[in-house]
């Protein structure tokens, strides 16, 4: 059987969902899986909530909208709870446990949450909970090897800005120890 | 070879043409279009080009006809309330022979609709892109490659035939990223010459004329039966099309663009199930893969499509009531689901099994 993930990444605008979920795509890409990158791009994003889908996949990718997530990460109360409802039985949902509180009566999903912003906060990198809580997925799921992770963080940092490639790696590390 | 990179679908378009030798290209902001405009303000002049944002839709196609006119490769995108704005230009460029692109995001309708995906401009790119007797190419891309791979190829069939080509792509291709490899960077000194042009000469030639206007009943008529002659060429030599598991497919499902990924994954869960399913995903949607549509032979026909039901009515023509055409569809800017579209492939082959034993 082929091996595929489908992920929903989920917050308000600003937060890095589309960022984090292109890192997930730039990993695959560098495998040389199949990938897909979709965003919600409703005039919803401004202010408001803000997700993508992203596939990675050993065969062709059908649809990149991804309705039954096996992975998500949740950065807002709203997404988590929209989320953890369309989760795929099995599911690991991972989200931020101080913005989010889970409600859901989901016995079948495995909730992972970590104080991903006070995280990036202590260590002076307030806008990198996004990468903190990629960092918690990797550890939990494993969707590539670890050294594409950091490759795939050089691939997605603007070539304008390489100061930032080691504060990224440094805050997957983050999300792997917390 | 250039190097797999991920890229929006709109990116793919924008970089693709300028490396297909475009260096004009005007046009007028809309969603969810704007990154390809985004990306050729950026990076055509970079590239010793012009790139125009146009005080709106109808001056921006007229632009693509002047600049058509002088013999460059220039491109012009929008999606679907832009398009219709441009469509009187477009019927100008067919009725003066001009090569050009015209590029179609496509987003919910009618009217301004919503921002989703759509693939409900079929009939107007392939029946009514203007006033007329007069066909384009349109090409209809499923995923991140084809959107570089056919608009690199669009400017070719478009000088070939002195005809502008759509391509019709959607807010989903648009807006998604795929891995995708940019085709080679065509040198301008390479492109087809266009001795029709109306660049400058120094008086070396006679005045070449480029118009669409001829008021005499006789001339007009000649001069639609020579571009039909061109017509029948392209009918005969630019049909493309992919077929899928349909060698042995009692069912045939036929989808473009974005609906056929969602078809393909649809058609490979009820192969799991044991139907014998295919799928024929036309690439170009004029000229039409009738007889593609035809040779496969199907007990039943399925079309899926992201509106109310477009192209079936082509599928329909194609199959001349050989067998049964369904259709399933989605509209708005909803996006079918493949369990939906296995639903239909489900029961289209229950029916199969009552009347055939």
């Amino acid at each position: 059987m082929a091996q595929q993930m489908q992920a929903v990444l989920a917050g308000f605008g600003g937060q890095g969902t589309l960022f984090a979920g292109k890192v997930i795509a730039y990993a695959g890409l560098i495998e040389d899986r199949h990938v897909s990158w979709f965003p919600s791009y409703g005039p919803e994003m401004r202010g408001g909530t803000a997700n993508c889908s992203v596939t990675v996949s050993d065969e062709p990718i059908g649809s990149p909208l991804v309705t039954e997530p096996d992975v998500v990460i949740a950065m807002n109360q709203p997404s988590y709870d929209k989320f953890v409802e369309e989760a795929r039985a099995g599911a690991v949902v991972v989200f931020d446990s101080d913005l989010v509180t889970p409600e859901d009566v989901r016995t079948d999903v495995e909730k992972v949450g970590i104080p991903a912003a006070r995280i990036a906060q202590e260590a002076k990198m307030d806008k990198l909970a996004n990468i903190v809580l990629l960092g918690k997925l990797w550890d939990k799921t494993r969707f590539c090897e670890r050294a594409t992770l950091d490759a795939a963080i050089c691939k997605c940092v603007p070539s304008t800005k390489p100061q930032l490639i080691e504060m990224n790696e440094r805050a997957i590390e983050m999300g792997i120890d917390a | 070879m250039s190097e797999k990179v991920l890229m929006k679908g709109n990116e793919a378009l924008a970089e693709a043409a300028m490396r297909a030798g475009c260096r004009y290209f005007f046009g007028y902001p809309i969603t969810p279009q704007t990154e390809l405009a985004a990306y050729m303000s950026k990076h055509l002049p970079k590239h010793g080009g012009t790139y125009l944002q146009a005080e709106s839709e109808v001056s921006a196609i007229n632009m693509v006809y002047g600049a058509a006119a002088c013999g460059v490769r220039t491109m012009t995108s929008s999606s679907s309330p832009g398009v219709s704005l441009k469509t009187e230009g477009i019927s100008y460029l067919a009725g003066a022979d001009l090569p050009a692109v015209i590029i179609n995001v496509q987003r919910g309708g009618p009217g301004l609709g919503s921002i989703q995906p759509s693939q409900s401009d079929y009939w107007q790119a392939t029946r009514a892109m203007g006033h007329g007797d007069f066909f384009l190419p349109v090409f209809a891309p499923s995923t991140v490659q084809e959107m570089a791979d056919l608009v690199y190829e669009a400017f070719d069939v478009a000088d070939r035939y002195r005809t502008p080509v759509v391509i019709l792509a959607d807010g989903m291709l648009g807006q998604m990223m795929e891995p995708v490899v940019m085709p080679e960077e065509r040198a301008l000194e390479d492109l087809p010459a266009k001795p029709w042009a109306t660049d400058g000469h120094r008086g070396a030639r006679p005045h070449n004329v480029v118009n669409s206007l001829f008021l005499d009943a006789q001339q007009l008529y000649e001069k639609n039966v020579e571009r039909f002659e061109r017509y029948e060429q392209i009918a005969r030599d630019e049909v493309r099309v992919e077929e899928y598991l349909t060698d042995d497919a009692d069912i045939v499902v036929v989808a473009f663009g974005a609906a056929a990924r969602i078809a393909r994954s649809a058609v490979n869960d009820a192969r799991a199930k044991g139907i014998k399913v295919g799928l024929i995903r036309p690439i170009t949607l004029w000229p039409y893969p009738s007889e593609a549509i035809r040779a496969c032979d199907a007990k039943a026909y399925l079309v899926v499509e992201m509106n109310m039901g477009q192209m079936v009515e082509d599928v329909r023509l194609a199959v001349n009531g050989q067998a049964p055409v369904e259709f399933f569809g989605r509209a708005g800017g909803v996006i079918p689901r493949p369990d939906e579209v296995l639903a239909c492939i489900e029961e289209l082959a229950r029916k199969e099994v009552v009347s055939h034993g």
